[in-house]
């Protein structure tokens, strides 16, 4: 821009001419120039300022395309961690103590239909006739053709059914994962895995629900995601379970039996190492259960935990352990076994007569019904019952089985000094067998009650002393007799100690009254004798065998012989070191150099 | 001076415009092969599952059972036997190969062999 000078001459000269002051001039020039400098900067500002509201209003532009951008927009999943870890299958497999697998999940698919998409239904229906044999074509061709846009038509099928789906080539044919509970070791710890099914449908997953067993017991554990996939180790042996299985399938067999049962259990940590209940059944394919009055007779009742029975003579230890807790009697202590005992109407009488006084320790190896009936009148009906009550008898067993929790024992509310002595030696109270060997793990390990459990313990549990020290060594010391003298002779095992106590009873009738000739009949003990690590239950239904030309009953010669024999496979396979040293030196030959 | 300042301030911006630029893809590259990879894994889970039940199913204890039974001529296994436990004193010295002479194979390899003596490669 051209400036125009201050004092320009061609106006100082005019305005001189003028007679006026030449400084106005310079003055009007100044402001005029102010005038212009001042425009100038006002312009430079407003552009400025227009910038600045140009980059808010744009950068306020961004923000709010982003947030609706954002709201607009389905939600992702952040597919950026460090995840592999996190890929987990929807349900936790269940493992045995050493890990290995008693449940898992298997991947098959489901097959359903969509018609609006199928290109030839008849086609489709002949197809799938052919595949699946049970389809009924017509009704599945009706189906097709109908008004209807969504038809399941098998909810599993095999990867070699579903190749044959595939050939048949419809489009309308389709098939959605399906993830199926498989175990693979079949009946083994069936009653204890109980099963599952399928929950909530649709057609890209099914929710699988278990139904019975532990899969219901922690059924919230199975399914919890936090859980990362963990197993349920539970604390069986897989192996000791299937041996305890076979043993006791073989021994019903042998003996004729209806059913029987079978609990192993750790005396120090309460761990149920073997638990069986047969007859049994296949969870992969649970069968429904029985209808009509009596559970009993259907596979899927667990005998060993819902099964509450009059024990018998398994229960006289209790008797004796507490009158010598009490200091009421000592072992040596005799005691009048003079029959029958009367009380009332009521007759007690023994198997055999043994003689008229007995020792606490004659009492239990003869099994003397009449001289437990007399210690139980010297304990009396409070103390008995509170002691029967601390064993855990008179509640369901804490076992985490959905089943144990509605197999509440069955007690006489009217505890009278009579039910007082039946209750002595097993009558007038059922219990499970599995409360049983509770009751004997009491005993083996000195005195405390402690809670048996399913899952896998660190530690041995502290317990609830329910007996003396000395008590409960002087019981198993009589329970080591009644195999070494007594009515469970044919339980000793070769190299390893057992004791116990025979129990045979008869069998109640459905309308009141006892079976004359069918009896349930059982042993319970403990093993090694000497330090004892478990306590076993064994018990069979309705047994009968030929021994010495008779048809025998009793658990003698039922139950005994095969704890012998579940004792003499199970033993070493729990690592229990026999006492008896093997005769000979044992020569190992090199199987490879 | 001003101008230098510029410039180098441009070019800085480019430079980084550019690093970010690659960045961004090298980012996205390797967001993919990571999806990939958790796929491979998520895979590989599932076929290891499959893989696991099906060696529980073939050890399943009746399946062993049947096996032993079937092959006892040629494996003569029994179930194990209270009597089959000992003390390792009570075991006979470990039986040794008549002509095995741990000396003889020492000596039979001089002090000096190189390398090669030995037949191994350097």
């Amino acid at each position: 821009m051209i400036r125009t000078p201050l004092r320009p001459l061609a106006h100082v000269l005019p305005a001189r001419a003028r007679q006026e002051d030449p400084d106005s001039v310079m003055r009007h020039n100044l402001r005029q120039r102010h005038d212009q400098m001042e425009i100038a900067a006002r312009q430079m500002a407003e552009s400025r300022l227009l910038v600045l509201i140009v980059f808010i209003v744009a950068a306020f532009a961004a923000v709010a395309v982003r947030m609706a951008n954002l709201a607009h927009s389905d939600g992702q999943e952040p597919t950026q961690q460090i995840a592999a870890a996190a890929i987990a299958q929807s349900r936790a497999d269940i493992t045995d103590r050493h890990g290995r697998i008693l449940a898992t999940n298997f991947e098959t698919h489901s097959l359903y239909a969509q018609p609006p998409d199928m290109v030839d239904p008849a086609a489709a229906a002949r197809g799938l006739v052919q595949v699946f044999p049970d389809l009924d074509e017509a009704r599945l061709l009706r189906d097709f053709t109908g008004k209807r846009k969504f038809i399941w038509i098998k909810r599993r099928i095999s990867p070699e059914q579903m190749q044959a789906v595939h050939d048949i080539g419809d489009p309308g044919l389709r098939f959605g994962p399906r993830e199926m509970r498989l175990y693979p070791n079949g009946s083994v710890a069936s009653h204890v895995l109980g099963g599952a099914s399928f929950g909530k449908e649709g057609v890209n997953a099914a929710e699988v629900l278990g139904v019975a067993g532990v899969e219901k017991h922690f059924d919230a554990f199975l399914r919890d995601p936090a859980q990362n996939g963990r197993p349920l180790q539970l604390s069986l042996d897989l192996t000791v379970q299937a041996a305890t299985e076979e043993v006791l399938a073989g021994g019903m067999a042998v003996m004729n039996a209806e059913g029987a049962s079978a609990v192993v259990m750790d005396i120090h940590t309460g761990e149920v190492v073997a638990i069986a209940s047969l007859p049994d059944f296949d969870p992969n394919d649970r069968p429904r259960p029985a209808l009509g009055d009596d559970p009993s007779i259907s596979p899927l009742f667990n005998r060993a935990v819902q099964g509450v029975y009059e024990l018998g003579s398994v229960f006289k230890i209790f008797t004796a352990a507490q009158a010598m807790d009490l200091g009421l009697a000592a072992p040596e202590t005799e005691i009048d076994t003079t029959g029958p005992l009367r009380w009332g109407r009521f007759k007690i009488n023994d198997f055999r007569h043994y003689g008229n006084r007995m020792s606490v320790t004659k009492i239990i190896e003869k099994s003397s019904n009449i001289g437990t009936a007399r210690l139980a009148q010297q304990i009396g009906a409070v103390r008995q019952k509170n002691f029967l009550e601390s064993l855990g008898l008179f509640d369901p067993t804490p076992l985490e089985l959905t089943e144990a929790g509605g197999s509440d024992p069955l007690i006489q509310k009217n505890w009278s000094e009579l039910t007082t002595m039946t209750v002595s030696y097993g009558h007038g109270i059922s219990v499970s067998p599995m409360h049983l060997a509770a009751g004997y793990a009491a005993i083996a390990n000195g005195g405390r009650m402690i809670r048996p459990t399913l899952l896998k313990q660190s530690g041995p549990q502290e317990g609830v002393r329910v007996l003396s020290e000395r008590a409960a060594a002087e019981a198993r010391m009589m329970l080591r007799r009644v195999v070494s003298e007594g009515t469970a002779s044919m339980v000793n095992v070769k190299g390893y100690s057992v004791a116990g106590k025979t129990g045979t009873a008869d069998k109640p009738r459905a309308r009141g009254g006892y079976y004359e000739d069918k009896v349930l009949s059982s042993f319970a003990g403990l093993f090694p004798a000497h330090d004892p690590a478990y306590a076993i239950v064994v018990t069979l239904d309705e047994p009968e065998i030929m021994g010495l030309g008779e048809l025998r009953r009793t658990a003698g010669w039922t139950a005994v012989p095969v704890t012998g024999e579940l004792i003499r496979r199970i033993a070493p396979l729990l690592g229990v070191r026999p006492l008896i040293e093997p005769d000979e030196r044992i020569a190992i030959t090199q199987a490879s150099n | 001076m001003r101008g230098l300042v510029l410039g180098l301030c441009i070019l800085f911006l480019m430079g980084a415009g550019s690093w970010a630029y690659r960045q961004n893809y090298e980012t996205r590259d390797v967001f993919d092969r990571n999806r990939a990879r958790q796929i491979d894994i998520a895979e590989a889970h599932q076929r290891l599952s499959m893989l696991r039940a099906e060696w529980a199913y073939l050890n399943r204890p009746d399946r062993l059972q049947d096996l032993v039974s079937l092959n006892f001529d040629r494996l003569g296994l029994l179930p194990l036997n209270p009597d089959q436990f000992a003390r390792v004193s009570d075991l006979d010295p470990m039986p040794i190969a008549p002509d095995f002479a741990p000396d003889a194979l020492i000596e039979a390899v001089p002090v000096s062999a190189s390398a090669s003596d030995l037949g191994v490669r350097p």
